[in-house]
C-alpha cells in the first residue's frame, strides 16, 4: 500500500493520466524530473531547509486538553499545520514544486485555488523565487475569499477570475489546464491538491508526507504509543493523505476523512464523493466523482471553498475501496458549530475546511474514552472571517 | 473519402459540430447543410460540462447543447437520423466521462447501429485506451487518436499503432479556437507522423479561413474546422437562415470567395 502508485500512476483501478495528448509528453518530463529530484540529496536538503526556515516546520502536535475534557472521551491532539507560513499545509507542496520547476527551467507558474490558501502559498513561493505567477480562481470563490485574493495580489500574483460552471475550484482547474495546454513549454502547473494526472497525486502526497511523519514521531514521544484514529478533512485530499500516508503500515491506526456534507444529501448540494459519487474521469484522474446519469459533472456545494469539488484524490478512492480509510460527510452547519467550539475551548479559530475534521472528532470523541485522536488542523481561520460572520450573525449582534 | 479528394488534388474538409447546439432537433439539418457546403466528414461533438481541451467558442456551444437537454444517447439518435438520408462519414467526438458512464461496449454497439463510423476521445491518451479501443474495434468502429506538437517520437509511434480511419494532428499547443496565423509546427508534425503511418492525416485547431484551409491542405490529407463553424451556429442560432448561413460559410471555406 505504501508503494503505490504503480509505474503508470494507478492506485488500484484509480488515478492514471487522462489528459489531451498535448500534455502527455510534458507530464512524462515532469515525472522524470521528479524521479530525479526525489533521490537527489541536494534537492532534498534545499527543500528541508526551506520547510524549516521559511515555512516553519516542524509544526507542533498540540494536546487540545480543554476540548478533550469538555467532550469527556478521547484525547484529541491537533497537528498544527495552521501555524505554517501562509496559514495552511499548502506551503509544503508549493515549496517542493517550485524547486522542481526551477530545476526544469520553467520560469512561469500557474495554479488553481479554491479557498485561496493554495493560491496564497503559490504566490508566496513565486515571490520568494522571483517567478511569474498566475492564479485561476472561480468568481464565486473570489467573492467568498476576498482577503486571500488581495493577499495574492499583494504578493505580486495575477489572479484571474473564472466565470464558467459553478465558478468554483473545478472551473479554476479547467481554466488552469487550458493555460497549461497553451503555454506548456514555459510554464509549470503547480497543482495544489493530490488530484489530477500522474505524477501529481503521488508528488503532492510526497511533499505533504512530512505532516504524518512528524505526527507519528511526536505522538510516540508524547504518549509512547500510536494514535487510535487520524482525522482530516478531504477536498482533493492533500492534507489528509499527507497525514495518513506515514501510518499506512500501522494497522491499528484508523483513518477518517471528513468530506463536505454541504446543505443536504441531494446531488448539487454537497461534495461527498464517497456518498453519492460514481467512479469516473475528471481533470486527469479516475476517481469517485459526483456526476449525473449522462456522465456530466454535477455541481457541488460546501460552505468551505476548499472542499467544494466534484472529485477526490485517487489514492483516497483506493484507500476507501480497500477499507483502509473511511470517509464521512460533515454538513455546513455542523462544521460551523465545531469552529465555534474549538475557538472557545482552545483559543484557535480553524479554517472552515479544517472545521470539518474537528467536527468529526467532536462527534466521535465522547464514545472513545481511552483513545487518542490526531486531527489535522490543516489551516487557520483568518481567511474565513467574512463567512463566519455571515453564518454566525448571532455572535455579531452580541 | 480522403483518397477521392486526394485524387482531385484537394484536402478533405472535416467539419466539427457540437451536437444539440442550439437544440437537439436542429443538428441533423445542420449536418446536411455542412455536407451541401462541401464537408467530407462530420465530427459530431458530444457536449461535456467540463471541456478542458476547448476554447471559449466550443465551451459555449457545449453549454447551449447541455441546456437544451442533449445527452450522449441523444447524439446517437441524431446520427441515426442523419444516416437516413446521407452516407457522409461520422466520427463521434467526445470527452471520456460521458462514454465511460454509458459503457464502452454498449456505446460501440449503439454507435454502430446508429451508423457512426468512428470515435475520437479528446482527453485520454493511448496508454489508458486499451479497453476502449478493444470495445470500439469489436464493432468495427475506427478509433481516431490525436498527435500534438509536443508528442515525442515514441508517442507518435503509439498514436499510429492505436489509430484507425485517420490520425488527427493538433496544429499547435493550446485549446480549440480560431487563430489569425497558422502554427509553424504543422509541416514538421505531418512529416514526423508520416514515418509511422500510412493513414490519412487531418490537421486541426485554429483553422477558420479559406486561405488557411488551402495552406494546411497542401501538406495534409484533411483539414479540421470546428470553432469557426460553432461560431456561425452561435451567431445565427435563432435565425431561420441558420442552415443557409452554415452552408454558405462552409462553401466559402472550401472554395473561397465572399
Amino acid at each position: 500500500m505504501m508503494n503505490l502508485p504503480d509505474a503508470r500512476g494507478h492506485f488500484g483501478p484509480y488515478g492514471g493520466r487522462f489528459v489531451p495528448e498535448v500534455l502527455m509528453a510534458p507530464l512524462e518530463q515532469l515525472e522524470a524530473a521528479y524521479a530525479e529530484a526525489r533521490v537527489d540529496p541536494a534537492f532534498q536538503a534545499e527543500l528541508a531547509d526551506l520547510l524549516e526556515n521559511y515555512a516553519g516546520r516542524p509544526t507542533p502536535l498540540y494536546y487540545a486538553k480543554r476540548l478533550s475534557e469538555s467532550l469527556g472521551g478521547a484525547k484529541i491532539y491537533l497537528k498544527r499545520e495552521d501555524l505554517l507560513h501562509t496559514g495552511a499545509h499548502k506551503i509544503n507542496n508549493c515549496i517542493g514544486q517550485a524547486l522542481l520547476a526551477i530545476r526544469m527551467g520553467k520560469k512561469r507558474i500557474i495554479a488553481e485555488t479554491g479557498a485561496g490558501q493554495h493560491g496564497v502559498a503559490t504566490a508566496s513561493v513565486c515571490a520568494l523565487f522571483g517567478m511569474d505567477c498566475t492564479v485561476y480562481m472561480g468568481e464565486e470563490d473570489m467573492r467568498r475569499q476576498k482577503l486571500n485574493v488581495f493577499r495574492m495580489r499583494m504578493l505580486g500574483a495575477k489572479v484571474v477570475g473564472v466565470t464558467n460552471g459553478s465558478r468554483t475550484l473545478k472551473d479554476a482547474i479547467s481554466e488552469a489546464m487550458r493555460d497549461w495546454v497553451t503555454n506548456v513549454s514555459t510554464t509549470h502547473y503547480l497543482l495544489g491538491s493530490a488530484l489530477g494526472a500522474h505524477p501529481y497525486p503521488m508528488m503532492v502526497r510526497d511533499f505533504h508526507h512530512c505532516i504524518g511523519k512528524e505526527a507519528r514521531e511526536q505522538i510516540l514521544a508524547k504518549e509512547g504509543r500510536l494514535p487510535d484514529a487520524l482525522i482530516a478533512c478531504v477536498g482533493g485530499g492533500s492534507n489528509a493523505i499527507g497525514l495518513f500516508h506515514a501510518f499506512l503500515n500501522d494497522p491499528g491506526v484508523r483513518m477518517i476523512g471528513a468530506e463536505a456534507g454541504g446543505r443536504s444529501t441531494k446531488l448539487g448540494e454537497h461534495a461527498s464523493r464517497f456518498d453519492g459519487g460514481v467512479p469516473g474521469v475528471l481533470q486527469g484522474t479516475y476517481s469517485y466523482l459526483l456526476q449525473d446519469g449522462d456522465g456530466q459533472i454535477a455541481l457541488t456545494h460546501s460552505v468551505s471553498a476548499g472542499l467544494d469539488y466534484a472529485s477526490v484524490g485517487p489514492e483516497h478512492a483506493y484507500l476507501h475501496d480497500q477499507k483502509r480509510a473511511e470517509y464521512t460527510a460533515v454538513t455546513d452547519a455542523v462544521a460551523l458549530e465545531a469552529a465555534v467550539c474549538l475557538s472557545r475551548t482552545e483559543g484557535i479559530i480553524p479554517a472552515l475546511e479544517s472545521s470539518h475534521g474537528v467536527a468529526e472528532a467532536i462527534k466521535r470523541a465522547p464514545a472513545a474514552k481511552g483513545e487518542i485522536f490526531i486531527v489535522n488542523l490543516s489551516g487557520r481561520g483568518d481567511k474565513d472571517t467574512d463567512i463566519y460572520r455571515e453564518n454566525l450573525k448571532e455572535l455579531d449582534a452580541q | 473519402m480522403f483518397e477521392r479528394r486526394k485524387a482531385e488534388g484537394k484536402p478533405a474538409l472535416v467539419a466539427y459540430l457540437t451536437a444539440g447546439d442550439p437544440t437537439p432537433s436542429a443538428t441533423a439539418g445542420l449536418v446536411a447543410a455542412l455536407e451541401r457546403g462541401g464537408a467530407d466528414l462530420i465530427e459530431l461533438g458530444v457536449p461535456f460540462s467540463d471541456p478542458i481541451a476547448d476554447g471559449p467558442v466550443i465551451q459555449r456551444g457545449a453549454d447551449r447543447a447541455l441546456k437544451a437537454g442533449m445527452t450522449l444517447a441523444g447524439v446517437l439518435q441524431v446520427a441515426a437520423e442523419v444516416r437516413k438520408t446521407s452516407q457522409i462519414p461520422i466520427v463521434l467526438f467526445s470527452y471520456l466521462n460521458p462514454m465511460l458512464r454509458y459503457g464502452f461496449s454498449k456505446l460501440a454497439k449503439d454507435a454502430k447501429a446508429a451508423g457512426i463510423d468512428g470515435v475520437l476521445m479528446t482527453d485520454a491518451s493511448v496508454e489508458e485506451a486499451e479497453a476502449y479501443v478493444d470495445a470500439m474495434r469489436a464493432e468495427g468502429l475506427d478509433t481516431v487518436f490525436l498527435a500534438a506538437p509536443t508528442s515525442t517520437e515514441r508517442r507518435l509511434e503509439l498514436v499510429a499503432k492505436y489509430s484507425s480511419g485517420f490520425v488527427y494532428l493538433v496544429s499547435r499547443t493550446g485549446v480549440t479556437g480560431e487563430q489569425e496565423s497558422l502554427s509553424d509546427s504543422i509541416g514538421p508534425l505531418v512529416e514526423s507522423m508520416r514515418k509511422y503511418t500510412k493513414l490519412p492525416l487531418a490537421v486541426g485547431f485554429g483553422i477558420s479561413k479559406h486561405e488557411q484551409f488551402q495552406k494546411v491542405g497542401s501538406v495534409a490529407d484533411g483539414v479540421v474546422v470546428g470553432s469557426a463553424l460553432v461560431r456561425v451556429v452561435e451567431q445565427h442560432g435563432a435565425s431561420p437562415d441558420l442552415e443557409k448561413e452554415l452552408e454558405s460559410f462552409t462553401r466559402r471555406l472550401v472554395h473561397g470567395g465572399s
